[in-house]
């Protein structure tokens, strides 16, 4: 028996399940499946079609349409009916909930097992899985926290949340530019460059190794917590302390990733320099740089993460009244959760764009590299 | 000196891939009439020895060597016997712990840095970054040759070893033995009068090995070239060379050097004549007695 028939059975089991057990109450009074056609609907659909799969019935085409359809637009009409009970949802909502899911999980299982020859679709499939793992989580949060009346200060719907950033593009603009394109953007051109410049003169002058390695690893060890006050008080309260932070925090994977890259290259590659006769800086620029390429590129990844995490804490300790960590930090004392979860999904967003692009350069200079290479 | 020219003039109407290489030829030749006295390579009881964990290794003892220039040297022995270091100590890329070293009347260093030689490596060592054609230019460029001259020589040399067309391609899209031919054609392309080359052929099916041999063979013939030439491949080393060095191991040293005056002009055919059998069978012996020397 495959996966595949082993998801649709459960499903169909859940659905079953869910005819016979209460949706919620209203007043005190039991609603159950019998009561919400909709929901009724759904659940026999969904039993016809996973039973369709098992039975090889369904297949092709049209099971890969009903597999994307009926569970999603199932999902959509199931977070409308979130409110039918005055109290917790109960068993057999959450029955159609899973059933859904597993079905959605069919469909990745199915396009999956496929195997396009054409590039585009193979991209195009490449895109949709975690496409459908993003949706899939949304739903089950918007779900999960409505359904079980979680308290907004814990933890808001994502509904809650998207109308939050709507509402407010006008703040989140300016905290984004504020953050992300000042402390962020320029502390890490500036901490990644002077890391590299700093680690081509270690390479050039070698005793230096032995002085600036350690010192480079002490700065990094420091707490942020320690140094971002210490910035603000040296540099001011506006974005130039915290790009210092950002600075002081991508130093370090950058130095020690371009210093490593840098010893990379075989003997015989540098041997063959030496008998061109070629200077230090012609075999640093023709052998060594490019074969560093993937260690630079490397902490140029880490550094975008760790300079969002720097820019944000480091408004925490002192910022004028814009930014992403100032607003966090005061909003959460005002209880507007969901402000907060809209500026982490600002960050959120941010942070994977940012890494995107230096994962697409990176492939662009490194195509060579084997772990990269094809044809 | 004389004949070789006259062959030169000659295979230069009838060849024009090679019209460049015989001007220069021609020109190297009447040099060499002048610097003829002067052996390009001199070696006099040069030692080596490698310090390791488990003490020193005497890669090279007690060897005695003077190539003139314009010859085609081979150097034949088992594994491990010193060819690699030798040749590596002739391109300053080991130093020699004793004896002394002599190329084309300077020492090894200076020799380097006036770019006398071309090495090809045991192996590709092509930089994967670079397109064929860029590897094959990256000495021009460090050399600084213009763009104009880079390209045509590339495109040359690229002829040379029969690599047109793949210009675009990148090392890994290639088999080993084009990636061979191709670091070959980089150690021609700024045309050195010293050839070192440590197995260039070792990785190559048969039948592209006696291509290539023909054309060093007629190359070193047209361009007066001298180039030493390490190989495990006896017929090989009969065939392209004007003298062979049979070395045997531990510590590596020359046991046997033969002569090997077959005529410049001649094609893969004479392998099966007398004179090259009598040549190849010295040369097994000698690589035979070497060995047992050792047991
Ligand atoms: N860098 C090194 N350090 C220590 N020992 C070395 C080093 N290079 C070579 N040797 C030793 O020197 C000796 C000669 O090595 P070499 O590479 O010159 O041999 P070879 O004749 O080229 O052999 P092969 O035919 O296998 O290429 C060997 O015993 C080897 O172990
Ligand atoms: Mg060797």
């Amino acid at each position: 028996m495959t996966f595949r028939n082993v998801l649709a059975l459960i499903a169909a089991a859940l659905c079953l399940l869910a005819l016979a057990s209460p949706l919620g109450s209203v007043a005190g009074v039991s609603l159950s499946l019998w009561d919400d056609v909709g929901l009724l609907v759904f659940a026999l659909a969904l039993i016809a079609a996973v039973l369709g799969i098992v039975s090889r019935k369904l297949t092709g085409g049209a099971a890969d349409i009903v597999m994307l359809v009926l569970p999603h637009s199932g999902a959509w009409y199931l977070i409308a009916r979130l409110g039918i009970a005055d109290q917790d949802l109960q068993a057999g909502y959450w029955c159609l909930v899973i059933a859904s899911w597993l079905a959605a999980w069919i469909f990745v299982d199915q396009l999956s097992a496929k195997k396009p020859k054409s590039p585009s679709l193979q991209r195009f499939y490449g895109v949709v899985v975690p496409v459908l793992f993003g949706v899939w989580l949304l739903i089950l949060w918007e779900t999960l926290v409505r359904g079980f009346q979680v308290p907004t200060v814990l933890l808001p719907p994502p509904s809650m949340i998207g109308a939050r950033f709507a509402a407010s593009t006008a703040i989140l603009w300016a905290d984004f530019q504020q953050t992300f394109l000042k402390a962020v953007l320029i502390g890490y051109a500036l901490g990644c460059g002077s890391a590299f410049l700093t680690a081509i003169l270690i390479d050039r002058v070698p005793f230096l190794q032995r002085g600036l390695l350690p010192i480079g690893n002490l700065v990094s060890a420091l707490p942020i917590i320690g140094v971002a006050p210490i910035m603000v008080m040296w540099f001011g309260f506006d974005w130039q302390s915290k790009a210092a932070v950002v600075i002081i925090m991508t130093f370090f994977p950058m130095l020690v990733n371009t210093v490593a890259g840098l010893s990379i290259s075989s003997q015989m590659e540098k041997d063959m320099m030496k008998t061109y006769a070629a200077g230090y800086w012609q075999s640093l620029i023709k052998l060594r740089l490019p074969s560093a390429l993937p260690f630079i590129f490397n902490a140029l990844k880490i550094n975008s993460t760790l300079a969002m995490i720097g820019a944000i804490v480091a408004e925490f300790f002192g910022t004028p009244i814009v930014g992403m960590g100032f607003r966090i930090s005061t909003e959460v004392g005002r209880m507007n959760v969901d402000m907060v979860w809209a500026e982490i999904a600002v960050a959120a967003l941010a942070g994977t764009a940012f890494y995107g692009v230096m994962n697409v350069i990176e492939r662009a200079c490194t195509f060579w590299h084997p772990s990269f290479r094809n044809g | 000196m004389l004949q070789v020219s006259q062959a030169d003039a000659k295979s230069g109407v009838q060849n024009s891939d090679f019209s460049q290489l015989d001007k220069m030829g021609m020109e190297q030749n009447s040099m060499a009439t002048d610097k003829a006295v002067s052996p390009v390579v001199e070696i006099k009881n040069l030692s080596l020895s490698f310090e390791t964990n488990d003490g020193p290794v005497h890669a090279l003892s007690e060897i005695d060597l003077s190539i003139g220039r314009g010859e085609f040297v081979s150097f034949i022995g088992p594994s491990g016997c010193g060819k690699t270091t030798l040749l590596r100590a002739v391109a300053d890329l080991e130093q020699p712990t004793g004896g002394s070293l002599l190329v084309n009347g300077v020492s090894a260093e200076e020799a380097r840095l006036n770019r006398d030689y071309g090495y090809v490596f045991q192996a590709a060592a092509l930089y994967p970054w670079r397109t064929i054609a860029g590897n094959i230019g990256l000495p021009l460029e460090i050399m600084g040759y213009p763009k104009a001259e880079r390209q045509q020589r590339i495109a040359k040399n690229m002829e040379l070893v029969n690599l047109a067309g793949f210009d675009k391609k990148f090392p890994w899209q290639l088999s080993g033995g084009m990636q061979q031919r191709a670091s070959i054609a980089r150690a021609l392309s700024f045309d050195p009068e010293l050839l070192l080359m440590d197995e260039p052929f070792g990785a190559l099916d048969e039948i592209v090995r006696d291509h290539l041999n023909e054309q060093l063979l007629r190359l070193w013939d047209k361009t007066n070239k001298t180039v030493l030439f390490v190989t495990h491949s006896i017929p090989e080393a009969v065939f392209l060379s004007s003298k062979i060095v049979v070395m045997s191991p531990r510590p590596g040293r020359i046991y046997d050097v033969i002569d090997c005056n077959l005529p410049r002009d001649r094609s893969l055919d004479i392998r099966e004549s007398p004179e090259f059998l009598a040549i190849a069978h010295r040369v097994r012996e000698g690589l035979r007695e070497g060995h047992s020397y050792d047991d």
